[in-house]
């Protein structure tokens, strides 16, 4: 086994660097003034909901320490929620409750917190301590996931997600991120989620990688990750293609959740996607991307780009 | 169209740094590395003679144009003499006059040259001779010489070598055996040869030049020739017909008269002497520089204070920090904290010295991000968490810098300058990567930057290239070049060849 490839070979299998990602397709296709768009979760949150596309339901918003005097009556409301840094890159500042044991707060690894630390955690948030370079933030409170069975068997605490990259409107690849022990409950792959490969057609997934190595189970419940239908498949498709309709992002990707009652819910949009799809799906980005770049008219049709997108497989 | 313009201004920026770099190396003579040095000579002449009593009067020719040299310095020693220098066309001569001397005195003149390829020519422009009267049976057998020479040449220079060698040669021709007898010396023969020129109307004058070497005394001038052939003025040897002013010869004096004038005194001598040292290339380049009137001479960072050159010499090894971060970024894929923060810590390891550097720093981020742990649960606020981990760097810094200079490591103590707002910004994002994305990629990211710092501190502290860069400050044009071409670069990172490397699947 030799730990270096030829860039010759991975030129052949279509693999998209990312300095090549960063000049041939975000720099084109991203226009910069758009990005905050995206970077802010609360402005995603707003443009989604104007465009009637599916996302969970926000509870309330925090933008000052001294609204954090009322905390209590706001977890009076809800207390199975989630709390978030708009600004929060790549899942970083979340924290999750589940309920209220007498005048504590659950959280999904079963600890307790009280208010105060509560408290505390979201004037870090404030603070800017998960936004990129420290800058002052804002944090909002919604509606937990409560993720699709499907997921029951091949999920590690957290929330499973689907990242699907949508470009010039049309998807072009999937993946679904499974979070492990390892991971900590997260769907980041960097923190060693599994990234399952998703086929664009069926919804189907194939494979999964963790790290760099492919494995067909789940290493936490021994469940096999290859070949669960990802149930309303072209719901899903739909929901990425009218997001990046609705942002205006010509190289996106599209963070999507399957809640058990409330179906596909779009979670939040990136403007850098990573290039760990590849890896899910053992297969470049390249000939997908040089596909629908070639086309000269895009169809305007939602349901078209969906059909257009499943024949990509 | 984007990709034209970033290779159209990266070449222009590249050729602009690469032509102004050989201007100066190749016209300027600056040299490519610091210590280069070149010869110089000092070469005195001393004049002595014994005054009478009366009004003394000394004139002496010294050099004014020597081809193939650069004149760094020149002192006349003149004693209670008044002196005055005067130039007139290529001649430069200098004066010494005083109301009364009686005795020995001595006069000086001394200058240092070094070589050089700026090329400095003489400029005199000299009328055409009226020929010059010889009687009989002189006058026949001259012309006879003359229309003999003038069969067997083309121009002022052949013309002039073929005189030299008819005039030399041993062959029984009687008109130059005859002509020949007028001369006995070789000054003698000199200015025969210059008459017989003069025939020719040929212009021509005398050319006195000293032979360079070290130590030598009693160097005995060497009396040469030059035509001029209406374009410039040519140097011949009248003993061989050699043509140039041979190596490592300084011309001396030009013109036909003698090599010194005096009145008012007598038992007059002169006598060159010369010693061989050496100057730094550089010193001769400045020189050369202001010879020639270059402006891109004149812009140089050598005519700064010494604290500003100092603070230059720094600021210019930066930029290829920089291009290091870039190379190691983009063509790599080494992650790193921040973009420029392993330059930073690189700068400061220029203090310390490289593994001091690396073990302060090692256990300076070590200590605070313990630290940082347990601040973390107190739950204090972003901004004064920070600024309490500054302070606690400081105080870390403090009693490093105490401990060590108690113990007698003396080095250590230059931690002081260790950018503390930059150790502080390292521990924080450390551990925040440490808490988001795990200790792997906090300990990858902490490595990177440590590999860059200590490369960017073997590149910037290389006395070498520090030299280079500030003497050749265009490099920062080279530099801006390739930092615009690999901007451009959108082929795969070295990471990334290992990352995917078992993607199998092929498009």
């Amino acid at each position: 086994m030799t730990s270096f490839v030829n860039p010759l070979r991975l030129r052949n299998k279509g693999v998209l660097g990312i300095n090549q990602r960063n000049s041939d397709y975000i720099m084109r296709y991203n226009k910069r003034k758009l990005y905050p768009l995206v970077d802010d979760k609360l402005q995603t949150k707003q443009l989604a909901i104007n465009a009637g596309i599916a996302v969970p339901k926000l509870y309330s918003i925090i933008k000052y320490n001294h609204q954090l005097k009322k905390l209590e009556t706001l977890l009076e409301e809800h207390n199975d929620l989630v709390i978030k840094p708009a600004h929060g890159s790549g899942g970083s500042g979340i924290l999750v409750l589940t309920g209220k044991v007498g005048k504590l707060y659950k959280t999904p690894s079963g600890d307790l917190m009280t208010s105060n630390a509560i408290r505390h955690y979201i004037s870090n948030i404030l603070s800017g301590m998960y936004s990129l370079g420290g800058v002052p933030d804002h944090a909002f409170l919604e509606y937990r996931i409560k993720f699709d069975p499907i997921f029951d068997q091949v999920s590690f605490k957290g929330v499973p997600d689907i990242r699907i990259i949508v470009f010039r409107g049309v998807p072009i690849a999937a993946m679904v991120r499974l979070p492990t022990s390892d991971s900590n409950g997260k769907a980041n792959l960097h923190q060693g989620a599994i990234g399952v490969g998703v086929n664009l057609e069926t919804g189907c997934t194939t494979h999964g990688v963790i790290g760099n190595t492919t494995t067909t189970i789940h290493p936490d419940t021994g469940y096999s990750i290859a070949g669960l239908q990802l149930p309303r498949w072209k719901k899903i498709l739909q929901i990425a293609v009218k997001c990046s309709d609705t942002v205006g992002l010509g190289y996106l990707g599209v963070d999507i959740v399957l809640d058990r009652a409330l179906g596909p819910l779009m979670l939040e949009l990136n403007a850098r996607p990573g290039l760990n799809v590849q890896l899910a799906n053992q297969r470049g980005l390249l000939a997908n991307l040089k596909t629908v770049e070639s086309m000269e008219n895009i169809p305007a049709e939602v349901d078209q780009r969906v059909a257009f997108a499943q024949s990509l497989n | 169209m984007h990709k034209l313009a970033v290779r159209f201004w990266s070449i222009v920026f590249i050729a602009i740094g690469l032509a102004i770099f050989a201007h100066k190396v190749f016209q300027l003579g600056i040299p490519i590395t610091p210590d280069a040095t070149t010869e110089t000579w000092t070469i005195q002449a001393r004049l002595a003679f014994t005054g009478n009593g009366k009004n003394i009067k000394a004139s002496m020719s010294i050099p004014n144009i020597t081809p193939g040299y650069i004149k760094i310095d020149e002192h006349y020693i003149s004693g209670d003499f008044g002196l005055n220098a005067k130039v007139s066309g290529d001649i430069k001569t200098a004066e010494w006059a005083k109301r009364k001397a009686l005795g020995q005195q001595t006069l000086y003149y001394r200058t240092t040259l070094t070589r050089s390829r700026i090329a400095t020519n003489w400029t005199e422009v000299p009328e055409y001779p009226k020929a010059p009267e010889f009687f009989e049976p002189y006058s026949t057998a001259v012309d006879k010489i003359i229309e003999d020479v003038r069969s067997q040449s083309a121009d002022t220079a052949s013309f002039t070598y073929e005189l030299i060698t008819q005039l030399r040669s041993s062959n029984d021709n009687e008109n130059i055996s005859l002509i020949k007898d007028l001369a006995r010396t070789d000054e003698q023969f000199a200015n025969l040869i210059t008459k017989l020129l003069s025939v020719a109307h040929i212009p021509t004058r005398k050319l006195w030049v000293v032979e360079l070497a070290d130590a030598a005394n009693d160097i005995i001038p060497q009396v040469l020739i030059q035509t001029y052939n209406g374009e410039e003025w040519l140097t011949f040897n009248p003993k061989t017909g050699i043509t140039g002013i041979p190596v490592n010869h300084l011309t001396w004096k030009i013109g036909n008269g003698p090599l010194y004038k005096l009145k008012g005194g007598d038992a007059a001598e002169i006598k060159f002497s010369s010693t061989k040292s050496f100057i730094e290339l550089l010193e001769v380049a400045k020189l050369a520089a202001k010879e020639k009137g270059s402006i891109l001479g004149r812009f140089t960072l050598f005519s700064l204070p010494v604290h500003s050159q100092n603070t230059f010499s720094l600021i210019l090894m930066v930029p290829l920090g920089a291009l290091l971060v870039v190379f190691m970024r983009t063509f790599i894929g080494v992650q790193t904290f921040g973009t420029f923060m392993p330059i930073l810590i690189a700068v400061a390891f220029r203090e310390t010295q490289l593994f001091w550097g690396i073990v302060l720093f090692a256990v300076i981020v070590f200590i605070g991000l313990l630290i940082r742990l347990y601040l973390e649960r107190l739950r204090l606020l972003l901004i004064p968490r920070l600024a309490a981990i500054l302070v606690i760097v400081v105080m870390l810094m403090l009693l490093i810098s105490f401990t060590t200079s108690q113990l007698g490591l003396d080095r250590l103590l230059s931690i002081s300058l260790f950018p503390m707002v930059i150790l502080a910004m390292t521990i924080e994002r450390m551990s925040i990567t440490w808490e988001e994305n795990g200790g792997k990629t906090a300990l990858i990211q902490g490595l990177g930057s440590l590999l860059v710092a200590c490369l960017g501190y073997l590149i910037m502290t290389n006395q070498h290239l520090n030299y280079l860069m500030f003497a050749f400050p265009e490099f920062l044009l080279i530099i801006l070049g390739i930092c615009i071409w690999m901007g451009r670069y959108t082929g795969y990172r070295v990471s990334e060849l290992f990352r995917f490397r078992d993607i199998k699947t092929s498009a």
